[in-house]
């Protein structure tokens, strides 16, 4: 078929008993030889470290469910247009071995079996695809348009090279109406339309409830109002350009996206960052998580009428906030992570004021979340709310807090771990309740974490350079980045053309597998509380949206 | 004479009103370590309302357009009959305060039909929790209403203020708890922490404001202004029934100096018990209200049964 690799190998033979003691992927490889799967596994893989394996596009759909039963957690799916033929690559992970199964398509014939009936996460993201490609999934459980909304006509596929560029001048975008929203029957069942305006400033979604009083039957979320065209104009873009694009795609995730791109990037020329690049990457992920919990905790007392825990945790936050800006230049770090390196530096008395702060927050932490573990009225509207069962969670793959809070323990900086947390120790808190309280308490738990993460990078940061040389990666080469975002796990695929310019840019923000889960946690909730349970989910739109 | 202080008195709630409003925004910024707007950031809210272009909703009726006057006037007139600065105003002896609460009813009613009149969801969502939480409030309300009633032998305010100041500084357990059950209910009535959120922007949490959520303009500043007149009325109530001390008993200008001083220390008490309260604690899940209510309710009959039980029985003897 195609040349991908040096050396490719066929599999066949496949005895449960005789490989307990393999890998998981020697596992995967095994049984799907055996359930007659046209796979090969390609050696050495384009995508270090991840593993690939080209699957016939007819079997597309039962190597999913080969990989499901293996325990294989589904993490993310994207297509592209080669020109000749059009690839659908899906990213699985177990025990931090990543793997990427990928089919090719004809373009004029672009259709294969959907993996959404085994791995309810694939949903959404085959529906992305097949809105932006034309790439139709058989057999998908839920078929009608995703992303694309009623911009573009029904055979207009934007991510296909020959959509241009620049898109189609339309005086004004039609609204997404008509959209065939689940209905519910019965006497006394109301439907309640929320957003894509609302009353507060907030990203656009819509949320459609299906209520009996104030008690969910259903919750559907619509989303897509935000779509940018991310993955479009990323081609053509020099490296440079894609780090600050990336840095765009959720702005509440600036550094976990620019890091994963130029991770990609940079894997797919060959480069290696000098270690203490690593760790000043590191220590700004670092700060952005402390920044997003202490919001977040902030945001979920506000939800709930508590107003003090609001402004408190909202003080805390705009102290590092402006610490930021008087070390690194910008209060949200956009921009400071570039290929090849870093544009900033801790010199010594850096490191000090930051060491001061990590030690005034953790007293004012101290402080803070005993008043707020006191507090009754608080305990009330947090627990037992929104719960999320360790079952779904697991089914769902859910990433981060959201997934922690209910059992998923995946953290890729412990699990599949990149520099520099390869030489550091992150712990990662686990609870099995799953609801509001629990994901309020995980995200405690992770600040603190991170506070002491910070002190160590702090302390331990070795000398060196701040980046190397960049090279012109070949043409064709492709990268695959996971980094633990502040939210969860983000993946990045990138693909370079020949003259140093990106060729395809995908990034995976943990909220594209989370938002499902909201939907799901709502029901049996009452209606007010959903501000609540939303926000200790708090997916991204705009990273949804991309 | 009478009248014309009747009409000043009045004009004096009906204009204080923004004023205790600023004072518990005030307060509360303290309480969270907020630099605190000026005390006269509501009249300047009320004034950039007010100059704004109302916007009629496309499906609304005349219902809509008329609520923010009905709002308005009733609470006004309400705020009439309830002695301010000086008791035996003649205002206070046409109207009691069974007539009172049916002001509050009237001006109800109809942001209740308002908000169901545009046919949004949270306008009907809106108008159904204030109607949960309104009828179990009301009886709870009236209880306690009933509790001074029959202490006083009247259901007259003026005249009940003056049997609490003829008969001085006693203590009545009944009184203990119906000032109870009535500082919760006008907790829940006037829309405050922990029955509703007035400062929420979270559209699905609302209850007042999901019912005028719709309005703008002019009609907003009208129906925010009887907001805080109707918080206002509250505390007045509550601290002009329970406290009456210092009020004016004749319209010599030294009382009702000293009386417009001494309800002012009043309320601003008041309203740092109501802001206290609302920093202290987080908003009530939706269905604890009930609970919430019962128990003012019960404060309320408890009021009831002691003045039966320990103060009826001592007239007798």
């Amino acid at each position: 078929m195609r040349d991908n690799g040096d050396e490719t190998t066929t599999i066949r033979t496949f005895h449960p008993e005789s490989v307990d003691h393999l890998a998981p992927f020697d596992r995967l490889c095994l049984r799907l030889g055996s359930e007659e799967i046209q796979a090969r596994s390609i050696k050495p893989s384009s995508l270090p470290p991840a593993r690939l394996i080209e699957i016939e596009a007819a079997d597309w759909g039962k190597a999913a469910s080969i990989a499901q039963a293996e325990g294989w957690r589904w993490a993310g799916v994207f297509a592209e247009d080669r020109g000749a033929d059009l690839t659908v690559n899906a990213c699985l992970e177990r025990q931090g071995v990543y793997l990427m199964f990928r089919a090719y398509l004809a373009p004029e014939k672009a259709n294969l079996p959907s993996q959404a009936p085994y791995y309810w996460a694939a949903d959404r993201s085959e529906r992305h695809i097949q809105d932006l490609f034309g790439i139709r999934f058989e057999d998908h459980p839920d078929p009608r348009r995703w992303i694309r909304h009623q911009a573009w006509g029904e055979h207009s596929h934007p991510l296909r090279k020959d959509f241009r560029a620049d898109g189609q001048a339309i005086e004004e975008t039609p609204p997404d109406h008509d959209y065939p929203f689940l209905k519910a029957h019965g006497a006394s069942v109301y439907e309640i339309p929320v957003g894509p305006v609302h009353a507060g400033i907030i990203e656009p979604g819509h949320f459609r409830f299906q209520a009996v009083g104030e008690t969910v039957l259903h919750l559907e979320e619509r989303l897509g109002y935000v779509h940018k065209g991310i993955e479009k104009i990323a081609e053509g873009r020099d490296p440079l350009g894609l780090a600050r694009l990336a840095g765009r795609v959720s702005g509440d995730t600036t550094v976990g996206h620019a890091w994963a791109a130029c991770m990609a990037m940079e894997r797919a020329g060959g480069i290696e960052i000098p270690l203490r690049t690593a760790y000043l990457r590191g220590l700004l992920a670092e700060r952005e998580r402390v920044i997003n919990h202490l919001w977040d905790l902030g945001s979920l007392c506000n939800d709930v009428g508590f107003a003090f825990g609001y402004y408190q945790f909202g003080r805390l936050r705009e102290q590092w906030l402006r610490e930021n800006q008087a070390e690194f230049g910008h209060r949200l770090l956009m921009d400071r992570i570039v290929p090849g390196g870093v544009t900033i530096d801790v010199p010594p008395e850096a490191a000090e004021r930051m060491r001061h702060s990590v030690a005034i927050l953790r007293r004012e932490l101290d402080e803070l979340l005993t008043i707020l573990d006191a507090n009754s009225s608080l305990e009330d509207r947090f627990l037992g709310a929104g719960c999320l069962s360790p079952e779904l969670a697991s089914a769902l793959g859910a990433l981060g807090f959201v997934g922690r809070a209910s059992g998923q323990s995946f953290d890729a900086r412990r699990d599949a771990p990149y520099s520099p947390y390869d030489r550091l120790q992150v712990r990662v808190p686990v609870e099995s309740q799953g609801d509001v309280a629990s994901r309020f308490w995980t995200r405690y738990k992770e600040l603190r974490i991170s506070l002491r993460l910070i002190r160590e990078m702090l302390d331990g940061m070795p000398e060196g350079e701040l980046s190397v040389p960049w090279y012109t990666p070949a043409e064709g080469a492709e990268g695959l980045a996971a980094v633990e975002g502040w939210r969860g796990e983000i993946l990045c695929f990138v693909r370079f053309r020949a003259d140093n310019k990106i060729c395809r840019y995908w990034p995976r923000d943990p909220s594209v597998i989370n938002w499902p889960a909201l939907e799901k946690l709502m029901i049996g909730n009452i209606v007010p509380d959903f501000p609540v349970c939303n926000k200790s989910v708090n997916g991204s739109y705009s990273g949804h949206d991309l | 004479m009478a009248w014309l202080l009747a009409i000043l008195q009045t004009l004096l709630f009906v204009g204080a009103a923004p004023l205790l409003a600023g004072w518990i925004k005030w307060i509360k910024c303290r309480l969270q370590n907020r630099k605190a707007p000026s005390l006269l950031q509501p009249y300047r809210e009320l004034r950039k309302l007010y100059r704004k272009q109302p916007i009629m909703p496309y499906p609304a009726s005349w219902i809509f357009r008329a609520t923010p006057y009905i709002v308005f006037a009733s609470t006004v007139l309400a705020a009439a009959f309830v002695p301010l600065v000086a008791v035996n105003l003649p205002t206070a002896r046409i109207a009691d305060v069974i007539v009172l609460v049916g002001f509050f009813a009237l001006g109800r009613t109809f942001q209740v039909l308002a908000g169901m009149d545009i046919g949004t969801a949270f306008g009907g969502m809106g108008s159904s929790r204030e109607m949960t939480i309104s009828s179990l409030a009301e009886p709870a309300m009236l209880m306690a209403v009933f509790t001074l009633a029959m202490s006083a032998h009247t259901t007259n305010l003026s005249q009940a203020m003056n049997y609490v100041l003829d008969t001085g500084l006693v203590l009545r357990p009944s009184f203990v708890f119906a000032m109870g059950g009535l500082m919760l209910v006008a907790v829940a009535e006037t829309g405050r922490i922990p029955v509703d959120n007035p400062a929420t922007h979270l559209e699905l949490t609302m209850i007042h404001e999901a019912m005028i959520l719709e309005y703008s303009g002019r009609w907003l500043a009208l129906i925010e202004w009887a907001s805080q007149i109707k918080l206002m009325l509250y505390g007045v109530l509550i601290a002009n029934i329970f406290f009456p001390w210092g009020i004016a008993q004749d319209f010599s200008l030294e009382a009702l100096g000293f009386g417009a001083v001494v309800i002012g220390l009043k309320l601003s008490l008041l309203a740092m018990m109501l802001a206290l309260s609302e920093a202290l604690f987080a908003k009530m899940r939706i269905f604890r209200v009930q609970e919430y209510l019962s128990f003012a309710y019960l404060l309320s009959v408890l009021g009831m049964l002691s003045h039966i039980i320990l103060e009826a029985a001592r007239v007798h003897h």
